[in-house]
């Protein structure tokens, strides 16, 4: 078709985009009203409470807080490479258990149960007690073969759980997939295996991408368990240094931290979402 | 407004995708109880064109109104417009997760307040007027092709809408169930139905239509009575067009 020649909009048409662009600076300017109203609530509210005063030199002292955040940033480049390792390993993991889940017909029916079993043991049972047993329990096993340090201990205990987790929204990403895509597949003479990798998964990874940052998001503040185990991460530096000044403010900054480390994966993830919309669907105003 | 008033009139509309130009101006009427059909080769924006009617699409240019009002208008709720319209699309879009019964009482319950035993009443009266009433409790996915077209047009039917658009909603049918639908479409033609329909089916528009439009390069390039636009097109454009179909055995 012809794009070519020059297009003029109609006076009418000027006037609708007109109408469109004042509602849309009119809901900004609503929404950004109510926030500010709410932020300044808030702000008084606060700063207001009686014990205030204490709690802004236990918990938000800035001097202190500038004076420990190199520590606490050394910590947290060791949160950055175990989330690192531990990603690419859950994703390994969960989409093996996903793929054992879904696989059809009797023959399978021993490794779908033992993926069950897995899934519902490591899905069921507290991080906290996950990282205890294999981080205070497997070197107690006193075998030379298995890793030491608390930092891999803590990291495998992470990989435990969370692939359990992720496992489920591939599967359910799997499922998702119109059975007619299966059928289409497998009548172009693709294998099972083939149909899968090329044409279920494909989608099916599409379909959960949402899902899977949102979990990415929520093992970024995991990582900081293995603190408990004794691994020096930023959370354990936050704490040494509580312990010698009982000064909260470590704290926050070590949560402040982990929130700016949050943050680019979220808008990632939105990202994301909005792409695959816009690139796949036939779009419109629904 | 008055009785003189198409039920819909478009008048120059314009629409873009990015760069694309899909419609360069196009207009039409549809008269109350008029059939008018829209034919064209694929890709022509025949599609593009009703999901404008619906307001699917927002326009770049141009008016659409139903009865006389403005619907483009951006101070009109598209929700009330679109409750007067009915859609059939080409690819059925039932909902897979909801039985036929459920499929078609949604709009009439939940839009448009219908009791439950009425609008399941309704359905069932409209499902015996397509042969399908032992249906009803029967998922989309396990129907054939041509009846889950018929159960799209009664849930489109089941809200008494002032116009129905059509979308070639026979292009995926077997040609032996092609018949079951259009015969359908006539009898609501003959009730006096008000209908837009993109189609292929030359032979279906000539005995049908009461007017038909040919959209080609994004706009109507030739429109009028059927016998005259099918049967002795005046632009070359048109008569190409129509040889390719006929050489497709279709006319
Ligand atoms: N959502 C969309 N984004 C970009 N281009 C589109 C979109 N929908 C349709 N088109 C383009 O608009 C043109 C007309 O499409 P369509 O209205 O579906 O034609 P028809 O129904 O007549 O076959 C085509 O060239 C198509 O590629
Ligand atoms: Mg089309």
């Amino acid at each position: 078709m012809r794009t070519t020649e020059l297009y003029e909009p109609s006076a009418r048409e000027l006037d609708r985009r007109a109408y469109r662009r004042s509602r849309a600076r009119r809901s900004t300017a609503v929404a950004l009203a109510s926030t500010l109203v709410f932020a300044l609530l808030a702000y008084l509210t606060v700063t207001n409470a009686p014990g205030w005063d204490r709690t802004r030199a236990t918990f938000f002292d800035i001097s202190y807080g500038w004076e420990v955040l190199p520590d606490i940033l050394e910590g947290l480049w060791l949160n950055i490479r175990v989330l690192a390792v531990a990603a690419v390993a859950v994703v390994v993991v969960a989409l093996m258990l996903a793929l054992l889940r879904t696989l059809r017909g009797p023959v399978f029916l021993p490794l779908r149960l033992l993926a069950t079993a897995y899934i519902d043991l490591f899905r069921g049972m507290p991080l906290l007690i996950v990282l205890y047993l294999v981080g205070f329990g497997l070197p107690a096993l006193r075998l030379d073969w298995l890793p030491t340090s608390e930092t891999t201990l803590g990291t495998i205990a992470l990989v435990l759980t969370y692939s359990a987790y992720v496992a489920e929204v591939f599967r359910a990403g799997i499922e998702a997939v119109h059975p007619s895509q299966r059928a289409a597949a497998r009548s172009l003479g693709l294998t099972y295996r083939q149909t899968m990798r090329m044409v279920v998964l494909p989608q099916a990874v599409r379909k959960v991408t949402p899902p899977l940052l949102n979990d990415f998001v929520a093992m970024q503040k995991d990582v900081g368990l293995i603190s408990v185990l004794g691994a020096v991460d930023a959370i354990r530096k936050a704490q040494i240094e509580v312990a010698q000044t009982f000064n909260f403010t470590p704290y926050v900054v070590a949560g402040l931290l982990f929130v700016l480390l949050a943050v680019p994966s979220a808008r990632l993830a939105d990202w994301v979402t909005n792409r695959a919309a816009r690139r796949q669907q036939a779009g419109g105003l629904v | 407004m008055s009785g003189a008033a198409p039920v819909l009139s478009v008048d120059n509309v314009v629409k873009f995708f990015g760069e694309h130009q899909v419609l360069r101006g196009i207009s039409l009427d549809v008269a109350e109880h008029q059939v008018v059909t829209v034919i064209g080769s694929s890709g022509s924006g025949k599609s593009t064109l009703m999901r404008c009617v619906n307001l699917l699409e927002v326009i770049d240019d141009g008016v659409i109104a139903l009865d006389g009002r403005d619907i483009t208008d951006p101070r009109v709720d598209p929700d009330h417009v679109r409750r007067r319209i009915g859609v059939v699309f080409q690819a059925y879009n039932l909902f897979p997760h909801m039985n036929v019964q459920d499929n078609i009482t949604l709009a009439p319950r939940v839009v448009h307040g219908v009791p439950r035993a009425a609008a399941v009443e309704r359905a069932r009266e409209l499902l015996a007027r397509v042969g399908l009433e032992d249906k009803a409790d029967e998922y989309p996915d396990r129907l054939s092709g041509g009846q889950q077209q018929r159960v799209a047009i009664v849930r489109a039917l089941a809200t008494d809408p002032r116009l129905l658009l059509l979308d070639e909603i026979t292009s995926a049918l077997d040609p032996e169930l092609v018949g079951d639908v259009l015969r359908l479409v006539r009898e609501l033609a003959e009730q006096g139905m008000t209908i837009l329909m993109a189609t292929h089916e030359m032979g279906f528009a000539r005995q049908v239509a009461d007017h038909v439009c040919f959209l080609d390069q994004g706009v109507v390039l030739e429109q009028g009575p059927p016998e005259q636009v099918l049967g002795d097109p005046v632009e070359p454009r048109t008569r190409q067009f129509l040889a390719r179909i006929i050489d497709a055995g279709r006319l």
